[in-house]
C-alpha cells in the first residue's frame, strides 16, 4: 500500500464531508418526517396524564421486564453488554473525544485506552454471540432480512478496524486507521436510511407508545 | 595539508589516510550493521567490502529546496559516522559545498557522468517543476530542474531522494502547489529511487543508505514509499518513549499544563507520530542529544508525504480536516429539514386526498353484494 496516506487524507478530508452531509440530510429528513406528520387526532377523552407514563415506558422498555428476561435472556443480556461496550468506547475513546470537540465543539473527559480496549474486545465478542445466534436460532433466522445481516456487518466491522488500528495490527497504520473512519463513515450514512436510525428513534418511540397507554389510563 | 586523494582510491585506503583503525574501522562497521538492523555476524562482511569498495561518484543535485538537508548532514557533530562516510565518497557536484562555480561546476558534473556512466549515485534534494510547469520556476546555470533531472539520471546507477521535497514534494508541492512541484520517484520511473524522507531527513539515514549500498552493491529493503525499512519500518508512535502515557491515557491538554511538565503523551496537542514513520525516536537529533516529542512539542509528520496539508500541526489525528465541520452540518441539517418538510407535506396530502375519496361501506351494503 504505498498510498495509504493519501487514503488516509481522503477519508479525514472529502470523504468526511460527503458523509456527514448525507448523514445529517438524511436523518434530518427522517426526524422532521416523523414530527410533521405526526399522528390522527385522538378525539377521545383523555383519561389520564401523556408525560408522565410516556418517561416510564422509554424506562421500562428499556429495563427488560422479568417475563422478557426468562424468555429471551441471550437477548437481554448480550444486547446490553454490547450496546454498552459499543457506547463506551464510541463516546469515552480519547481520539474519539478529540474528534468530537473538533467537529461540534463540546467535550468531557475519558477513560484511559486500557480499559476501552477491554470493552471493544468484548463488544467484538459480543456481536460475534449475536450474529451465531441470529444464524442458529431457527426463528431468528427466518426473520432476518438482508437489512439485518447489513447492519450488523457494518456495527462489527467499525469496532474490528477501530481494534485493530488501536493495535496497529495493519500496517502501515495510515491504512489502519484509513479503513475505520471508512467504515465509520459508511455506517453514518447508513444510518437514517436503515435500521440504525433507532439510535434517534427508539426513545421517542418508547416514549410515544407510553403517552398513549397514559392518555387511555392502562399501565404503562 | 592532507595529500589529495586519488578518485580510485579503494574506502579502507580512504579511511587510512584520515588515520582511522583498523579497531576504529571494526567498530564503524559494527555502528553500521547495528544501524541497519543487520545481525552481527555481518560485521566481517561489511569490514570486506567496505575495505574493497571503490569510492562511488556521487552527484548531488538541488533544486526546490531550502538547504536543510544539507545542513542537516554537514552540522552533525564531528567527528561522526556520518562525516567519515561523506569524506568516502567522491562528491563531484553540491552546489552548496563544492568550491567551483559557473562553467567549472557544471564541467564536474557533467565529467563525472561520463568518467563512472552507470555507476555513479545521484543524490537530490528539493521538488521539481514537473514537465507540463513553467521551467522558469526553478533553474540552475539556465537548465530548468526537469532536465537536468533528466540528464543526470539517464546513466546513474541509482537515485537518492533526500529530503521530504526530493521524496514527496514537500512544501513546495503543498496546495495550491502553484510551481507544479514533483517528487523524483513522480518523474523518476526507470531507476531504482529510494527515498530519505523527513523535513529534513536524520542524517545517519543516508549514511546508513550509503554504507549498505557500498556493502551490498545494492539497496537496502524499501517500504511501500520506497524508504529503507531499516529507518522508517515503525512508526514515532510505536518507538516513543512516551507511548506508555498513551496508553495509560495520561495526556498533556496544553503546552503549559501538568500533563506537559510531566512529559504525558502530546496525542491531543496534535501529535503525528501514530501515522508518521521515522527513525527520531531511536537515533534522535544533534549527536544523539534530544529530538522533538522529547522537548516538549508533538511530531509534526514531516517524513510523510502530503505532511503539510494533512491537517493543522496542532490539531489530533482523529480530527477531520474539513475547515468548517460545524457550518457543513448546519447547511446539512436544514437541507434535510427542507428534505423532510417536503416528504411530510406531501404524505400528509396524500393521506387527505384518500380521506377525501373515501367511500364508507355500511353492513348493509356489503350484505347486498353477498
Amino acid at each position: 500500500m504505498s498510498q495509504a496516506m493519501d487514503f488516509l487524507l481522503w477519508t479525514k478530508g472529502p470523504m468526511f464531508t460527503i458523509a456527514m452531509v448525507i448523514f445529517a440530510v438524511g436523518l434530518l429528513a427522517r426526524l422532521v418526517e416523523i414530527f410533521v406528520l405526526g399522528r390522527a387526532t385522538n378525539y377521545a377523552e383523555p383519561r389520564a396524564n401523556e408525560w408522565l407514563p410516556g418517561f416510564r415506558t422509554v424506562l421500562t422498555r428499556t429495563v427488560a421486564d422479568p417475563g422478557t428476561f426468562e424468555r429471551a435472556p441471550f437477548n437481554v443480556v448480550v444486547g446490553w453488554v454490547w450496546h454498552i461496550g459499543f457506547l463506551m468506547a464510541l463516546l469515552l475513546f480519547i481520539p474519539h473525544i478529540e474528534l468530537i470537540k473538533g467537529v461540534l465543539g463540546i467535550s468531557w473527559p475519558g477513560l484511559a485506552n486500557p480499559v476501552i480496549d477491554f470493552f471493544t474486545a468484548v463488544t467484538l465478542l459480543s456481536l460475534v454471540a449475536t450474529l451465531v445466534h441470529r444464524m442458529a436460532h431457527p426463528v431468528k433466522r427466518h426473520i432476518s432480512t438482508v437489512e439485518d445481516y447489513l447492519v450488523w456487518t457494518i456495527v462489527f466491522l467499525v469496532v474490528l478496524t477501530g481494534y485493530l488500528a488501536y493495535h496497529r495490527l495493519v500496517s502501515p497504520y495510515p491504512l489502519a486507521l484509513g479503513m475505520h473512519i471508512l467504515c465509520a463513515e459508511i455506517f453514518l450514512i447508513m444510518l437514517p436510511f436503515t435500521k440504525l436510525t433507532h439510535i434517534f428513534t427508539a426513545f421517542i418511540a418508547r416514549w410515544y407508545n407510553g403517552a398513549a397507554f397514559g392518555r387511555k389510563g392502562v399501565q404503562s | 595539508m592532507a595529500t589529495p586523494t586519488r578518485p580510485d582510491k579503494t574506502l579502507g585506503e580512504s579511511l587510512q589516510d584520515h588515520g582511522l583503525s583498523r579497531r576504529g574501522f571494526l567498530k564503524l562497521c559494527a555502528a553500521t550493521a547495528s544501524m541497519m538492523a543487520l545481525p552481527a555476524s555481518m560485521v566481517p562482511r561489511i569490514a570486506a567490502a567496505l575495505e574493497q569498495a571503490k569510492r562511488p561518484s556521487v552527484i548531488w543535485l538541488s533544486f526546490q529546496e531550502c538547504t536543510g538537508c544539507t545542513e542537516s548532514l554537514t552540522r552533525s557533530h564531528a567527528p561522526t559516522l556520518e562525516n567519515l562516510i561523506l569524506d568516502m565518497v567522491s562528491l563531484d557536484y553540491h552546489h552548496t559545498l563544492q568550491a567551483a562555480s559557473g562553467e567549472a561546476a557544471e564541467a564536474a558534473r557533467l565529467t563525472a557522468m561520463e568518467a563512472n556512466a552507470g555507476e555513479y549515485l545521484v543524490i537530490v534534494d528539493g521538488s521539481i517543476p514537473g514537465p507540463d510547469a513553467n521551467p522558469g520556476f526553478s533553474t540552475v546555470a539556465g537548465h530548468s530542474n526537469y532536465d537536468i533531472l533528466m540528464e543526470t539520471v539517464e546513466h546513474a546507477a541509482a537515485v537518492i531522494a533526500v529530503g521530504t521535497c526530493a521524496a514527496f514534494g514537500g512544501l513546495p508541492q503543498a496546495k495550491p502547489n502553484p510551481t507544479g512541484a514533483m517528487s523524483v520517484m513522480d518523474l523518476v520511473k526507470d531507476k531504482p529511487v529510494i527515498n530519505v524522507s523527513g523535513c529534513p531527513p536524520v542524517p545517519m539515514v543516508i549514511t546508513g543508505v550509503l554504507a549498505h549500498y557500498l556493502t551490498f552493491g545494492r539497496l537496502p529493503e524499501l517500504d511501500g514509499y520506497g524508504r529503507p525499512m531499516a529507518f522508517f519500518g515503525q512508526s514515532i508512535h510505536d518507538r516513543c518513549y512516551r507511548r506508555p502515557f498513551y496508553d495509560k491515557g495520561l495526556f498533556a491538554e496544553r503546552f503549559d499544563d501538568r500533563g506537559a511538565k510531566e512529559g504525558w503523551c502530546l496525542y491531543r496537542l496534535g501529535c503525528k507520530g501514530p501515522t508518521t514513520y521515522n527513525a527520531c525516536a531511536t537515533m534522535k537529533w544533534n549527536s544523539g542529544t534530544s529530538w522533538p516529542i522529547e522537548s516538549g512539542h508533538p511530531c509534526l509528520g514531516c517524513s510523510e508525504p502530503s505532511f503539510w496539508d494533512a491537517g493543522g500541526f496542532y490539531e489530533p489525528v482523529s480530527v477531520p480536516l474539513t475547515a468548517n465541520p460545524g457550518t457543513t452540518l448546519l447547511t446539512a441539517g436544514a437541507v434535510g429539514a427542507v428534505v423532510g418538510g417536503t416528504a411530510a407535506s406531501v404524505a400528509k396530502h396524500r393521506v387527505k386526498k384518500a380521506n377525501a375519496d373515501r367511500q364508507p361501506v355500511t353492513v348493509e351494503a356489503l350484505e347486498k353484494t353477498l
